[in-house]
């Protein structure tokens, strides 16, 4: 291919554009829609459950130990219980910062009767998970511990979060599934309709002898335009949109704000940008490179 | 061995049916389609280098079903059509650009492309052979100025009159100095001042050594300008005169 073939092409693709302007128009504003449509939901479903995250990050198990057990095997259980891949943190919390926390919490003035730690021996770890479904399997672990004295859970919050983690996985994957499926038919079609009502103009380039790469490569440039182009505007919307949304809900439901913990906007663009360009870009291309192949047996 | 010599036989019979100086060939050419009686029914023909051809007939009596094997748009469902040494029955797919980039091609409705101007229009078949900007400029023109169309290469299609377009359609199909030009009503859709004006055109073309095959109806035109004709009825050729005409009873 000659160097100025190829820049006829692309030349031609970029205006194929102005010149089929309404057409042009309907298959951005398609894109646009179902695109945007799809970052929201995405953006919303990423927040949902990085919270539920957040919330099962909160959730531990206490592990108190028996009378008379040496300081040193604690330390040692502490360190061994550490390098569990269910952990993410482990706080040791002595006799003596578990009755001072207990004073403030509940006593207040009234503590001051006390002469001795009621709390004496009830040293333990606070130890926090990275998956709040595998609790169980730590609980088992620790209570095979000989030095173990009784081993605190929350089974109902974990079971609670584990599920409504799995809830969010499905309808967010459910929904995607659903969006992405007419997001591709509602384009492709706009993108078929587009070239179909061309079909004349295609065979006028045959019937002079064009192959149908040469017929057919304009018409992919100009599908890649406009997936691209219906790709960015969505994901410039979202951009703008998302940060002052999170202010407003934020300030909406301040109560609630120990547990609306929005994420960044970078997060969220750095799996949307690369899939909404790929899904624009890419329906753009089949749908252009199919339907002219329809129109090429002239 | 013996396989490559009944090859080397089967080339050469395949050779011998076609003529140095023939540039169509149609042997025993039938055409179906699905549904109806056939469109075109056992017709052989032979067109020479050269000769300027009127195809006639009434509708429905298989000129176009010609033209469109002829441009290899259909294939015959019996015998061959051989068109500038193409057997366009065999030809493979990726081959059919190079063929009919040898040949001119005028229509009724002149098909050009509405969207671009004059000067596009004719560019883009050069276009296509990928022939150098440099050179395109100057043919380009020039080839617009044969046809008397050189103060008009920047108007939009839509702002010429039909004798205009399809003056643009054959500057177009010129512009690759086609060895053979097919013309499908080519004054179908013009008065008769433009449709003179266009077989004249047609004529100089001719006498220039391009072969020019003209499918039409327009008996005034046949009958003056005495070329060959092919007369077509109900598929079958009834007809194939030199300085032929073309009467009632056809």
């Amino acid at each position: 291919m000659r160097i100025s073939t190829f820049f006829y092409t692309i030349r031609q693709g970029f205006r194929n554009i102005f010149r089929n302007k309404l057409f042009s128009l309907a298959s951005i504003a398609t894109i646009t829609a179902c695109l945007f449509m799809l970052g929201v939901v995405y953006a919303i479903v990423l927040n949902a459950q990085s919270m539920v995250k957040t919330a099962e990050q909160g959730v531990s198990v206490t592990v108190f130990f028996k009378d008379g057990t040496p300081d040193d095997r604690i330390k040692e259980i502490g360190d061994e219980v550490t390098k569990r891949v269910e952990v993410s943190k482990v706080v040791y919390i002595s006799a003596d910062a578990a009755w001072s926390g207990f004073k403030k919490e509940y006593l207040g003035e009234y503590a001051d009767g006390f002469t001795e730690n009621p709390l004496a021996n009830s040293e333990h770890y606070e130890i926090y998970l990275r998956d709040v479904s595998m609790q169980n399997s730590l609980v088992t672990y620790l209570k095979s511990i000989t030095e173990v004295r009784r081993v605190n859970q929350s089974e109902m919050i974990a079971n609670t979060l584990t599920g409504f983690n799995s809830l969010i996985g499905y309808i967010s994957i459910g929904i995607i599934v659903i969006l992405l499926c007419v997001s591709i038919f509602l384009i492709s079609n706009t993108v078929t309709i587009g070239i179909s009502v061309r079909k004349e103009e295609i065979a006028i380039m045959k019937y002079i002898g064009a192959t149908d790469f040469f017929v057919r490569s304009p018409f992919v440039v100009e599908g890649i335009l406009i997936g691209l182009i219906g790709a960015v505007i969505p994901l410039c919307v979202i951009y703008f949109l998302y940060n002052n949304m999170v202010t407003y809900v934020t300030n909406k439901f301040s109560m609630l704000s120990s547990l609306l913990k929005f994420l960044p906007i970078g997060t969220i663009m750095n799996t949307l940008v690369p899939v909404s360009i790929g899904i624009g870009v890419g329906i753009g291309f089949i749908g252009s490179f199919v339907t002219v192949r329809k129109h090429l047996r002239v | 061995m013996a396989e490559e010599k009944i090859k080397k036989k089967r080339k050469l019979k395949r050779r011998s049916l076609v003529d140095e100086n023939e540039i169509i060939v149609l042997d025993r050419v039938s055409k179906s389609y699905e549904t109806g009686s056939p469109a075109l029914d056992n017709v052989s023909l032979r067109i020479r280098h050269g000769e300027f051809v009127f195809i006639v007939g009434d509708s429905g009596s298989g000129k176009s079903t010609m033209i469109k094997l002829l441009l290899r748009e259909l294939t015959a469902s019996e015998g061959s059509v051989n068109v500038l040494g193409y057997d366009l029955n065999k030809i493979r797919h990726h081959k059919i650009p190079q063929f009919r980039r040898k040949i001119g091609i005028v229509f009724q409705d002149f098909r050009l492309l509405k969207d671009r101007n004059v000067y596009e229009n004719v560019a883009f078949a050069q276009r296509i052979i990928q022939t150098p900007t440099k050179e395109m400029r100057k043919n380009v023109p020039a080839i617009l100025a044969s046809v008397g169309l050189a103060g008009k290469y920047k108007a939009k299609t839509k702002q010429l009159s039909g004798g205009e377009q399809q003056r643009v359609a054959l500057a177009r199909a010129l512009v690759n100095e086609p060895i053979l030009l097919l013309c499908d009503e080519p004054t179908g859709n013009l008065d008769p001042k433009n449709s003179w004006e266009i077989m004249k055109m047609l004529e100089e073309i001719n006498a220039t050594g391009t072969t020019v095959l003209v499918v039409t109806h327009n008996r005034e035109i046949v009958n003056t300008m005495r070329k060959r004709v092919i007369t077509l009825k109900k598929g079958v050729v009834v007809s194939d005169e030199e300085e032929g005409a073309y009467t009632d009873e056809d």
